[in-house]
């Protein structure tokens, strides 16, 4: 990553208790969020910014509430706009650090507009999409990530509706970052934040967060201790995708797309195991690893995409200063009084 | 300039309008001879009026394009009925017929109505041969065939030729006005520098057209004009939409906040975002948005960062942007919506005015949600209209909307150059770094402003949202005595803006019989009509109010004052109900028009000596 020469650093070392807020933390005992709050606490001193220069940002929804537990600058918005509201903090302050939380009801349907524009624009901004699949704040409606058939409130019979894969949106955008991330490891979700903090662009964490009231369990197949190793595949840029409990599978390319593979059958080989590579331009490979699900595939975790880019902040900067330089128009006066003008005496 | 041997007839005002096909230049043209009365020393209020079809049916009135000048001595408005109707086709003509004044002049072409035209007009017959245009003083000129004349040596095309029939008329209007010629040379030369051979064919065209209005005696009457009777000082010709932009840019510079504007396109008021969008060198940041809501939510995000924040939008856009609106009143920053209103409901008449949106601005939102409202009165005015939409809403922390109308913003008028350093001063309420006092709700006793604290200053982490929140800590609260207490505190800090804003003026005697009350885009006609009645010895007097929410403090008293009282609006009563809800003490007349037109000011006159003889 090149470094960010505007950034002011934080002159002082600061840790996890600089961020902590004074807030009663009102999230349901249990629920994934608290994971996330306490590892995106331990990012922030990591970064090296100083504590002044965290902005975060959310819209409406369970995931909303984030910006009043974290003690930095925070704004929380009203339904589905968390990220037109953190394009405006980034364009007219770029010094910032800024980050988004969301949710799959407030970024993929009453904001999905928003969130497919800000990634197209790459605007330098860190998106934590918590998605429990399910509509928590309203007690228990289905969202537009709820899997074909499921039964909610609004959905007794099952639900009808294709979900999305916010992976698949996001490339499908034109994102520079994706990255997936359970609340049930926070380690991972640690070193991803850190990871989505260094990007330059908009950064997309979705992380599969648990909703214990509306929708317990919905992401057990992945996060279960049974069932976890042969359903997750941790991406590491640069290292063959290998998983499964004995580290014995893995996945490769065919010529049809992706395949699963067991090392050692049919003379398959680390050697011939897909590599990741995180910084690839072409989004093919990432799509293909972002669209992997059980039962046939393990799901992706870790950073799938992190494509360098030039920034929409960036750019807004270079227009301004170019523009300053090649005027004769210095101030608002030249400009009064540019064009055709005439003296009345 | 040559001896003329024409009767030249001095007036006070004359009113021009040229129309015709969408395609055939008459914005240019209009424009053109604006600028060309205001370099010859006059006054001017110009309106251009086009269809919302970009290239409308050609021949048919559904894509007839309009311009109105208004020149003279001293005018307030771009005028009701024209003196002169340019029309370059019969469509134009059947579209515009009754807005010429009867013993009028019309020029028009000869050359475009052929059968075909005539039939795709309406016309059963053609109105240059029937009784239709009797009454009217009618010059047909062949504007077509001698405009390819004057070009032929050029070697263009067909259509570039015919491109400069506008022109030829043109000329025509020089020679009525007296007006020197090069002024629109020079005009060529510059407006088409990067195509030679426009600046050439536009000339010849011109000099044709002028040339033929002399020679052939077609133009018995030239008129001539009195210098207008402005203040000494510079002025320009300005648009309300760009006076709008540029207010904005010198209240940037004058607050030393950066301006962002968050914006989505949409007639009548784009024309504010393309000229913020030209001026990134003096700072501007400006982000053409997905959609309406993410304009204002950009905007209240630049603002939370510090930005001098904007959204420009029309009503449909308005409506969008009301849940957004809400929350810059919870969060208590400052913000400018500025509505350029147009014909509603929905769609309505976009390219249309009206001033439906009042309501809908003070009122439009979930919950109690006061805001700032100014409006604009006249294209000039929209600059410092725009100005101070910005100072108030910064210095007192509350979002400010501001009304225009398509006809203001699309008009323009002369406008004098101030000196940015003679506008009022702006000081924002920035908290100090380290403030040991600071807390995201505390409030200044006499004003009841909230400080603004800016993201990346040391010492003033803070949260604020949509939530409502307890007063002086901004922590979430959902307490009922405390969200009793912030309505009213939120209230009370916009009405409290009246404490600084002047008292409202009236025109006119302060004691009468009439008082007409209006605001924002209807100034010109209905001051225009007040004037010439009391220039007639009749008991009516003025007050135009640029300042809807809060109203100035002596209103009610003013009011008062008066046997009878008439609000003359766009729409089908909205002041007028604003005002029987807030000083239901007093009778009120009304005058209403939805038409998505102007007033005219015989109109407004015959109304109101009605009601001055009503018992």
């Amino acid at each position: 990553m090149e470094e960010n020469l505007t950034v002011d650093r934080s002159r002082v070392p600061l840790g996890k208790e600089d961020f902590v807020s004074d807030q009663m933390v009102k999230w349901c005992p249990g629920c994934g969020d608290h994971a996330i709050l306490s590892s995106l606490a331990n990012v922030f001193p990591k970064i090296g910014y100083r504590k002044e220069n965290f902005c975060v940002v959310s819209g409406i929804g369970c995931s909303s509430r984030f910006p009043y537990y974290v003690n930095t600058y925070g704004f929380h918005g009203i339904h589905g706009r968390a990220n037109a509201i953190a394009t405006g903090v980034k364009i007219a302050n770029p010094h910032l650090s800024v980050w988004v939380a969301t949710g799959d009801g407030d970024s993929m349907a009453i904001g999905g507009n928003h969130f497919i524009h800000i990634i197209r624009r790459n605007v330098d901004i860190n998106i934590m999409l918590f998605n429990n699949q399910i509509y928590g704040l309203t007690k228990g409606q289905y969202s537009p990530t709820s899997p074909m058939g499921s039964v909610t409130k609004t959905s007794p019979q099952g639900t009808i509706e294709h979900p999305f894969n916010p992976g698949e949106l996001v490339l499908g955008a034109q994102g520079t970052f994706f990255a997936r991330a359970v609340d049930t490891n926070p380690k991972l979700m640690t070193e991803i934040m850190f990871e989505a903090a260094k990007h330059d662009g908009t950064s997309v964490v979705e992380i599969l967060q648990n909703c214990v009231i509306f929708n317990e369990g919905c992401h057990t197949t992945i996060t279960s201790k049974e069932s976890r190793d042969d359903n997750q595949i941790i991406l590491k840029n640069g290292e063959p995708m290998i998983f499964g409990k004995n580290k014995e599978k893995g996945i490769v390319l065919k010529p049809h797309g992706l395949a699963v593979v067991t090392l050692g059958q049919d003379g398959i080989t680390e050697q011939d195991l897909l590599v990741h590579d995180q910084y690839s331009q072409d989004p093919g490979i990432h799509l293909m690893l972002a669209k992997m699900a059980p039962p046939y595939f393990p799901i992706a975790l870790g950073v799938i995409r992190s494509a360098l880019f030039f920034t929409y902040d960036d750019l807004v900067e270079e227009q301004i200063n170019r523009s300053k330089a090649n005027t004769t128009i210095k101030n608002v006066d030249d400009l009064l009084n540019s064009g055709d003008t005439w003296e009345i005496k | 300039m040559t001896q003329k041997k024409n009767k030249v007839v001095t007036k006070e005002d004359v009113v021009v309008k040229f129309v015709g096909d969408s395609g055939d230049g008459m914005q240019l043209t209009g424009n053109l001879f604006s600028d060309t009365a205001a370099l010859e020393g006059n006054d001017l209020a110009n309106f251009p009026d086009y269809p919302a079809e970009i290239r409308g049916p050609h021949n048919t009135v559904a894509g007839v394009s309009g311009f109105q000048v208004h020149i003279g001595k001293k005018v307030y408005s771009s005028g009701d009925l024209c003196d002169v109707l340019v029309a370059m086709n019969p469509a134009s003509l059947k579209a515009n017929l009754k807005w010429a004044k009867k013993g009028g002049t019309i020029i028009t072409d000869l050359d475009a109505y052929d059968e075909k035209a005539i039939e795709k007009s309406g016309y059963k017959s053609n109105p240059l041969e029937d009784n239709t245009l009797q009454g009217y003083n009618l010059i047909k000129a062949p504007i077509a065939t001698l405009t390819k004349d004057a070009l032929k040596d050029l070697g263009l095309d067909v259509k570039t030729a015919e491109k400069s029939r506008n022109m030829f008329a043109l000329g025509m209007m020089y020679f009525m006005f007296n007006w020197d010629q090069k002024i629109a040379f020079d005009f060529f030369a510059k407006k088409f520098k990067k195509k030679p051979e426009l600046i050439q064919s536009n000339k010849l065209a011109l000099q044709a057209g002028y040339n033929y209005a002399e020679t052939v005696e077609a133009i018995s009457v030239t008129y001539s004009i009195p210098s207008a009777t402005l203040e000494k000082g510079r002025y320009r010709n300005l648009s309300g939409n760009v006076a709008t932009a540029w207010g904005f840019l010198a209240a940037s510079e004058r607050s030393g906040r950066p301006l962002f504007l968050g914006s989505y396109p949409i007639t009548p008021a784009t024309e504010i975002l393309m000229e913020l969008a030209k001026h990134k060198s003096l700072g501007a940041k400006v982000f053409q948005a997905e959609d309406e809501i993410a304009g204002i939510c950009s905007a209240i995000g630049a603002s939370f960062a510090g930005a001098m924040a904007l959204t420009t939008t029309s009503g449909p856009g308005l409506s969008l942007k009301s849940e957004a609106i809400g929350l810059a009143v919870m969060t208590e920053l400052p913000l400018v919506i500025v509505d350029v209103q147009r014909g509603g409901p929905s769609t309505g008449l976009p390219t249309k005015s009206e001033q439906s949106d009042l309501m809908q601005a003070l009122y439009g939102r979930n919950g109690e949600c006061p805001v700032l409202i100014i409006a604009a009165q006249s294209p000039s005015d929209c600059f410092i209209s725009a100005y101070e939409a910005a100072k108030l809403s910064m210095e007192h922390m509350t979002p400010a909307i501001l009304l225009t109308d398509g006809y203001i913003g699309q008009g323009s008028e002369l406008f004098k150059i101030p000196k940015v350093a003679d506008l009022p001063k702006i000081t924002p309420p920035i908290a100090a770094p380290n403030d040991m006092d600071y807390k995201p709700f505390k409030r200044d006793p006499k004003t009841l402003v909230r400080k603004w604290a800016l993201p990346g200053t040391e010492g003033l982490r803070h949260r604020v949202g949509g939530l409502e929140k307890e007063n002086i800590s901004g922590n979430v609260s959902m307490s009922p005595e405390n969200h009793q207490l912030m309505t009213d505190l939120r209230y009370n800090k916009v009405m409290k803006i009246a404490d600084n804003l002047p008292e409202q003026q009236v025109f006119g005697a302060d004691e009468n019989e009439l008082l007409v009350v209006s605001w924002g885009g209807t100034y010109g006609a209905v001051h225009t009509a007040v004037e010439e009645m009391i220039n007639e010895n009749m008991p009516v007097s003025h007050a135009h109010f640029r300042y809807i929410m809060p109203l100035p403090k002596n209103t009610e008293k003013l009011l008062g004052k008066y046997k009878k009282i008439v609000v003359p609006e766009l729409n089908s009563g909205q002041f007028v109900n604003y005002l029987r809800m807030t000083f239901p003490q007093y009778k009120y007349s009304q005058f209403n028009k939805v038409q998505g037109l102007p007033f005219n000011v015989s109109e407004l006159k015959d109304a109101f000596n009605k009601i001055i003889k009503e018992k």
